[in-house]
């Protein structure tokens, strides 16, 4: 049976093109991967293939035709004792018409409701509280963890003989045996995509960063292999690991070693990522992200591992993930922040309230998926908002945060929201210049005492 | 590439030379027309055929046993169509539709069975090897005897974390067949243009892992050393690498014009090399098959592909809520 041969698409953009040269004749034979043409498109000279076999019988568009619309046909064969004029009259393979589906336009910003809002308590209220550093939470949570699951298991540089950079994997070794605590050589594009291939294959990795600044090596296997394959696979295959490290500047350690990676983690579909300040959100955080059967990024803070808190002792004390904390209560400005940027909320609102006004803190704990309700409802009450973060201010938490409360609540602000952030600059090495990059108590005091028109 | 006829008479029955006949030309007919379909407009984006190297993934099919993983990276129709996944639902993941086995959301590049053991499907060069020994450590780790096939190309094969994963999976003794698919062209560079030595699988030695060339247009060879491979890891004895020498007859994607190499240089490789001819000539030569045999088997497989073909048209595009789901498990 005759067949027509149509101008092909060969770029992901081509749609049309220029016939250059004919390679073959009419009356001449093909096979299957003979040159039959040459072709321009918008970007090359292409070959163009036969697919069938047969008898050039026809060629419809002569050579130096321009703009020849893809899906023409540029050629009839036959086959042996076939007439190409016997052709039917336009009998072209069909191309399938894929009507544009409409796409629903986004919804109108709608009055603002309150959002409903998680205040359901974390640990029952009698429960009994012992001061623990937010290092031997983040330890017991990940024993814990390892004792309940054989498939959770610890990696990454210095974790298992020496006890950890940061001695977080301290007794780990001892526990649990080399099998389960791998040191791995200083590699961290390779061994984060081992890693993540383990997770394929059915573990449960916890991936330890001596800090996410070396993190950066391995930032194609966080995003482009754990991230985004579950969606890739139309959801067949996850992947459920933990990234875990030290983030954001320590002290003195300059501008290689003292980057705030939030903003960045936080901008990935796919990824869950966590910044907990207290011990007790560090261990009932990290358990639930172990447990979380996709990628978390788990952002600690170097400055907070040896600070106490109280930490409830519970069996099993786990926290949602998406859930913020409402560390204080008040009604003239909302202060929101996550991580060691709780820190200065916190010493700010104490201040503030010295001098009557009354600042609601707000404890993000996950920066993705993050619980904008609480943000919103606690902005209806007290119309102002103020957030602080050690990140870089162009693209920011805040920032994001800030366009939330705009579209989502703008009706009830009473002043712009004013977002708190490091300084726009590497961090310096020198004492005075790094506590001048840094973002302060002060600057948190004196963005509320702007929001509040003191 | 060294000329089919270096194969010695091989020891091996009728039906198992049909049936890599049969898995080769499915693989190419199979790309033939999905090259057709991309013509058409109806495959988008990026679209990297097989063709030629039809070899390489069958023999090592042949090679795996229940339970093998394979990754590879987006030249991966035909190691998905070798694992057994169905054409269909390959050609419908092409075409961008619900019934493609990533639901028309990963496309040509990105798709995965885990029924198969087929882990991707992965779109940048060199980040299945890391990952392909990770399956392999899971393996390990939870104490049975399987092997992770990890493909990756020559271009690959100048990415670093390639060699941060050679030092790992030997230090660790993971089981792990690293098989480098060497076509000769990085996209548009020739490997002596890109890559200081001429037989990669050398630079396994600096890692102590052992490894050698393959003839990648000669599926029995490719079987050969595909099972000695395997039984190193199995043994427990850590890694292997195979550096199979191939050729790809099309560019490197759809829109590439293939400049770089002349016409002659492909025109020789099909006329004496081409590894489905090489299986043909066996059939015949060894009288397991008629010329009538053959032309059965080209129908059933020219059959299977209109199939898939009709398959990947009819199934509609995913409902726009899909959209929305399979970012958090």
């Amino acid at each position: 049976m005759a067949t027509e041969i149509l101008m092909p698409a060969l770029s992901p953009t081509m749609e049309e093109g220029t016939l250059a040269k004919w390679l073959v004749k009419e009356g001449d034979t093909v096979s299957s991967g003979d040159i039959m043409a040459e072709i321009e498109t918008d970007k090359a000279t292409m070959e163009f293939e036969a697919v069938d076999e047969g008898i050039v019988g026809k060629i419809l568009i002569a050579e130096g035709t321009e703009g020849v619309k893809v899906n023409t046909p540029i050629a009839v064969l036959v086959e042996e004792g076939e007439d190409a004029s016997a052709l039917p009259a336009a009998a072209p393979e069909s191309v399938t018409e894929v009507a544009p589906a409409a796409v629903d336009a986004p919804a109108p910003a709608a009055a603002p409701a309150a959002p409903v809002v998680d205040l359901s308590p974390d640990w029952p209220a009698d429960a009994e509280m012992k001061s623990e550093t937010v290092r031997e939470a983040l330890r017991d949570a990940m024993a814990e963890e390892m004792r309940g699951d054989e498939d959770v298991y610890l990696m990454g540089e210095e974790v298992a003989e020496y006890q950890g950079a940061y001695k977080i994997s301290q007794g780990l070794l001892d526990e649990f045996g080399p099998k389960r605590v791998i040191d791995t050589p200083i590699t961290e594009h390779g061994f984060t995509g081992i890693a993540v291939g383990s997770a394929f294959g059915g573990l449960k990795p916890i991936v330890e960063f001596m800090t996410f600044n070396f993190a950066m090596q391995a930032i194609d296997q966080i995003i482009n292999s754990a991230a985004k394959t579950l969606y890739m696979s139309g959801g067949q295959m996850g992947c459920p690991i933990v990234f875990r490290g030290p983030n954001g500047a320590a002290a003195r350690v300059a501008a290689q070693h003292s980057q705030d990676y939030a903003a960045w983690y936080m901008q990935v579909p796919g990824l869950k990522v966590v910044m907990p300040y207290s011990a007790a959100d560090a261990k009932g955080l990290l358990k639930s992200a172990i447990r979380d059967p996709n990628p978390v990024v788990f952002l600690e803070n170097e400055i907070l591992y040896g600070r106490s808190f109280d930490v409830p002792q519970v069996d099993d004390l786990t926290i949602p993930l998406g859930k913020a904390r409402i560390w204080r209560e008040g009604s003239d400005v909302t202060i929101v922040s996550f991580g060691i940027g709780m820190q200065f909320a916190l010493e700010a609102a104490d201040k503030l309230a010295e001098e009557g006004i009354n600042a609601e803190v707000i404890d993000l704990r996950t920066i993705r998926p993050m619980d904008t309700g609480a943000i919103i409802n606690s902005v209806m009450k007290t119309n102002r908002l103020v957030t602080v973060e050690e990140g870089w201010p162009q693209g920011s938490v805040g920032s994001y945060i800030s366009s939330v409360v705009m579209q989502e609540a703008f009706d009830y602000l009473d002043a712009p929201v004013i977002t708190c952030t490091g300084k726009d600059v590497p961090m310096p090495y020198a004492a005075n210049l790094e506590k001048l990059a840094l973002v302060t108590t002060d600057e948190v005091i004196s963005a509320v005492k702007q929001v509040t028109y003191r | 590439m060294a000329a089919r006829k270096t194969t010695k008479k091989p020891n091996v029955s009728a039906e198992e030379l049909k049936t890599y006949y049969r898995e080769m030309l499915l693989i190419r007919r199979f790309e033939e027309k999905a090259g057709q379909l991309y013509g058409m407009g109806l495959i988008g984006g990026f679209c990297h055929l097989y063709i030629g190297q039809e070899a390489v993934v069958v023999g090592l099919e042949a090679a795996a046993d229940d339970g093998d993983k394979r990754i590879t990276s987006y030249r991966d129709h035909g190691h998905m169509l070798a694992c057994g996944m169905e054409p269909g639902g390959v050609m419908a993941e092409l075409t961008g539709r619900i019934g493609g086995l990533s639901k028309g959301k990963g496309g040509s590049m990105h798709m995965f069975s885990k029924e198969k053991h087929f882990y991707g499907g992965h779109g940048i060069v060199g980040a299945q090897v890391p990952l392909g020994a990770g399956l392999a450590f899971s393996d390990k780790y939870k104490g049975n005897d399987r092997v992770t096939f990890t493909y990756f190309g020559d271009g690959a094969a100048n990415q670093g974390q390639v060699y941060e994963t050679f030092n790992m999976a030997a230090l660790w003794d993971l089981p792990v067949v690293f098989v480098i698919e060497n076509n000769q062209y990085a996209m548009g560079t020739a490997q002596a243009r890109s890559t200081s030595t001429k037989e990669i699988f050398h630079r396994g030695e600096a890692f102590g892992i052992p490894g050698e060339i393959v003839n990648g247009m000669d599926v029995l060879a490719v079987k050969e050393a595909g099972e000695k491979a395997v039984a190193h890891c199995r043994a427990g004895k850590g890694p292997y690498i195979l550096e199979i020498k191939t050729y790809r007859y099309r560019g490197h994607s759809m829109s590439d014009p293939a400049k770089y190499r002349t016409r002659e240089e492909v025109q020789k490789v099909r006329e004496q090399s081409d590894p489905i001819e090489h299986v043909r000539e066996l059939l015949l030569t060894g009288k397991h098959a008629t010329e009538d045999d053959l032309k059965a088997i080209d129908k059933e497989i020219k059959e299977i592909v209109n199939q898939a073909a009709e398959f990947s048209k009819e199934s509609p595009e995913p409902s726009l809520d899909e959209l929305w789901t399979d970012i958090y498990a």
